[in-house]
């Protein structure tokens, strides 16, 4: 079992947990993923470590309440536990060597963007970093961002917030006015890393995606988050979990990536509303 | 009193009723039918049974001691060699170990040597209330890597000579592919998690969630005090055919879905973890685990459940009684079939249509069989011209796996072969020193009884190096 240590909501559906896990804490780097389950029947989720505290044995976790089990995770309290919490699983991103970098991140995909930008900032890299949100209400993470940002550009799609538009629109101009990044990071929904990938594409510069596929075991053993990339004309099977989370862009096949995460969109649907009934009726 | 021919029956579950549950599909032996299928052995000298068997089972012995009614007896006999009795008798593939070398199949069907050792062990746990014995420590620390098969074996061994055992487990539960692998209808999850709860008795701690090479290294693992390491970590990643198609929804690996249902429980009524079922499923592959796909399938409630081989029935590899339970079940055999396109949905009008890139039909081609390979198989060569479609929701391939990387990319030294099985020398000592391995993680995907041998040998060597060291 393993103890909630701190709790508080970013916004009204985005909840930041430490969670004790000393051995997890002692090795995870950003990047890196976590596999949870809430109690004894729950499923295996994967959610992406949002920084660690090796001292205090934490581990940072930033998710969305989206679904049956995060709204189950969201209903814990501090002191309360949780039944399982595995890792670190997947590679950490490279950050060695790069001197200037973009780091994008859109809506909850801020919060695994975070520590890498942090991790490129604290080794002396200039980071230049775009988060992306629907509108002001459920931005999230800002002041960290300033804090590790040499420039940050906020967006907003509806204009409520900073720049007007969604994250490529400052990308692009940057990239026509000249800017050179070593690397772009892009953490976020698949439409938007997939539009990253685009934008990018005519100027040559290596893009970062970190992928985020439907998974149970984590540790290479179940293949349900497999993905294809496009390598020298030839499409290549890998495994989210042990070759990534994190992948060349420029490979990534994003529609077939975003039809596998729909495969259980109706089963979602209804398992939602069941929690989220038998969560109003305990509260009564 | 004449000799029976034949094996005493296995009672089961009626083929159509156990098509639509998940409950054991053999009843087991009745104390009468042991002591008669027991009594069946002609305790002939030369005990050619042992020999087949990869834990050396003393066979004659424990059916003797059934014959005379003393299951407990039996039951130590066993036990001295085998660690998992209750699951050896439902798992191993009998027919092409012990019971393939008994004198008796020479004229007429061999002993039921499975049935009956399934029915001491049964009998064991339901009747045995003794404490387990707990041996004195020796005061050297081992740990174990993987709660599966080898794992399990090596350390109930181990701990029984007074080492003291921590296994190492990846997952939320510990059995390894006991637990997410083999369903519940062939190997009930209480008898796994009474053999890990002996072991725990014994003195044993079992560390579930951690993964060793990414929470914890093999040198951080002698860092920490062990003197020595097994790894029986178990088969990697699922293979896949590269052909078109096998991103569509509605493709799975085996692993995959029978970790839903079987780990994650899905098959129960109101699951937490998703799977899909009903309409037609097609399982590529015919091992034991393409049987326990098919069956599985079938009970969460699939129309019609075809198994799709490429070779012929002589070849499939499946042990033979999980062939007959699928036969009897309804599951269709497409042997010499091989797929060539898995066929998706997508409507041109509406890139939106929900319906888009599910799995709607799988291409396949007819085999015959050519010249054997250098396994002395007949090597299945495509017939031109014969493609055509079947009609299928979803495909499970179930044509095994490669070995997992984590521990390999995470061990300096530790030698692995060009599949990426971990080498190890007869002894199942690894290039290491104080590393040993066994299982799936060293010979890809095998059976149970191969695993828990690999498991046992190297409990012995272990114990032999550190014995030597101390």
């Amino acid at each position: 079992m393993y103890q909630i240590k701190h709790k508080r909501a970013l916004n009204s559906s985005v909840t930041e947990m430490e969670i004790s896990a000393p051995l997890v804490a002692a090795k995870a780097k950003p990047g890196q993923f976590i596999i949870l389950r809430v109690d004894e029947e729950g499923e295996r989720i994967p959610l992406t470590v949002a920084g660690t505290n090796p001292e205090e044995g934490t581990v940072k976790i930033i998710f969305q309440i989206v679904g049956a089990t995060t709204m189950a995770l969201n209903a814990k309290q501090e002191g309360d536990f949780i039944q399982d919490f595995t890792g670190p699983l997947g590679t950490a991103t490279a950050i060695e060597g790069k001197k200037k970098v973009c780091v994008i991140g859109g809506g909850v995909g801020c919060a695994i963007a975070m520590p890498v930008a942090k991790a490129f900032h604290d080794q002396g890299t200039e980071v230049t970093s775009i988060i992306g949100f629907r509108n002001k209400d459920i931005l999230i993470l800002e002041d960290e961002f300033r804090s590790f940002s040499d420039k940050l550009i906020v967006t907003t799609d509806d204009g409520s917030y900073g720049f007007h538009g969604n994250v490529t629109v400052p990308l692009k101009e940057m990239l026509d006015n000249g800017e050179q990044f070593d690397e772009i990071l892009t953490i976020g929904p698949l439409i938007m890393m997939k539009f990253v990938v685009a934008t990018a594409r005519p100027y040559n510069i290596p893009v970062t995606v970190s992928m985020n596929p439907i998974m149970i075991d984590g540790t290479g053993m179940c293949g349900g988050c497999r993905l294809t990339l496009n390598q020298d004309g030839k499409r290549v099977t890998k495994f989210a979990c042990v070759d990534g989370p994190d992948f060349n862009g420029y490979e990534v096949d994003f529609d077939e990536a975003m039809s596998r995460n729909r495969m259980y969109t109706d089963f979602e649907i209804i398992k939602r509303d069941e929690t989220c009934n038998l969560l109003k009726k305990e509260a009564n | 009193m004449a000799l029976d021919p034949k094996k005493h029956e296995m009672p089961t579950q009626a083929p159509e009723v156990r098509a639509h549950n998940f409950s054991e599909v053999a009843l087991g032996y009745d104390e009468a039918t042991a002591i008669a299928e027991a009594s069946r052995c002609l305790n002939c000298k030369n005990q050619p049974c042992v020999s087949g068997c990869p834990v050396n089972i003393h066979i004659p012995e424990f059916l003797a001691k059934v014959k005379e009614g003393k299951f407990e007896d039996a039951y130590q006999i066993i036990s001295q060699t085998s660690s998992l009795p209750a699951v050896c008798g439902r798992v191993c593939p009998q027919e092409s170990q012990c019971e393939c070398k008994c004198t008796l199949g020479i004229k007429f069907e061999p002993v039921g040597i499975g049935r009956v050792e399934r029915f001491v062990a049964d009998y064991h746990n339901a009747n045995n209330t003794a404490p387990v014995n707990v041996p004195e420590s020796n005061g050297h620390k081992v740990a174990v890597v993987g709660s599966g098969p080898s794992g399990l074996t090596c350390a109930g061994d181990l701990a029984k000579k007074g080492y003291k055992v921590t296994v190492y487990e990846a997952l939320h539960k510990a059995g390894g592919v006991l637990v997410y692998g083999i369903p519940e209808f062939r190997l009930p999850k209480s008898i796994v998690a009474k053999e890990v709860d002996t072991l725990k008795q014994l003195g044993v701690d079992v560390e579930t969630n951690i993964v060793i090479g990414k929470t914890l290294t093999v040198d951080e693992l002698f860092d920490m005090g062990y003197e020595a390491v097994f790894i029986g970590s178990g088969a990697g990643l699922p293979n896949f055919m590269n052909i078109p198609g096998e991103a569509l929804k509605g493709v799975y690996s085996a692993n995959e879905f029978l970790t839903r249902s079987n780990l994650m429980k899905s098959y129960l009524d109101d699951p937490n973890t998703p799977i899909m079922k009903g309409g037609n499923v097609a399982v590529v592959g015919g091992g034991n685990v393409a049987m326990d796909a098919a069956r599985t399938a079938l009970r969460l409630g699939a129309k019609k459940v075809s198994i799709v081989y490429r070779r012929s029935m002589e070849e499939l590899p499946a042990r033979k009684e999980e062939v007959e339970h699928a036969q009897e079940e309804g599951i269709e055999f497409l042997l010499l079939h091989n797929p060539v396109e898995i066929l998706g949905y997508n409507n041109p009008d509406d890139p939106r249509d929900p319906k888009n890139g599910f799995v709607t039909g799988m291409k396949c081609v007819r085999m015959e069989l050519g010249e054997p390979d250098e396994k002395g198989r007949r090597r299945p060569i495509p017939i031109e011209g014969s493609e055509f479609t079947i009609d299928v929701n979803t495909v499970i391939m179930a044509i095994g796996t490669s070995p997992n990387p984590l521990i390999k990319n995470t061990t300096d030294g530790l030698e692995v072969n060009k599949r990426g099985g971990i080498i190890v020398n007869e002894d199942g000592l690894t290039s290491r020193n104080g590393v040993y391995a066994g299982g799936d993680a060293v010979t890809g995907a095998a059976t149970v009884i191969s695993a828990m041998g690999a498991g046992k040998l190297a409990a012995k060597s272990i114990d032999e190096y550190l014995s030597n060291a101390a």
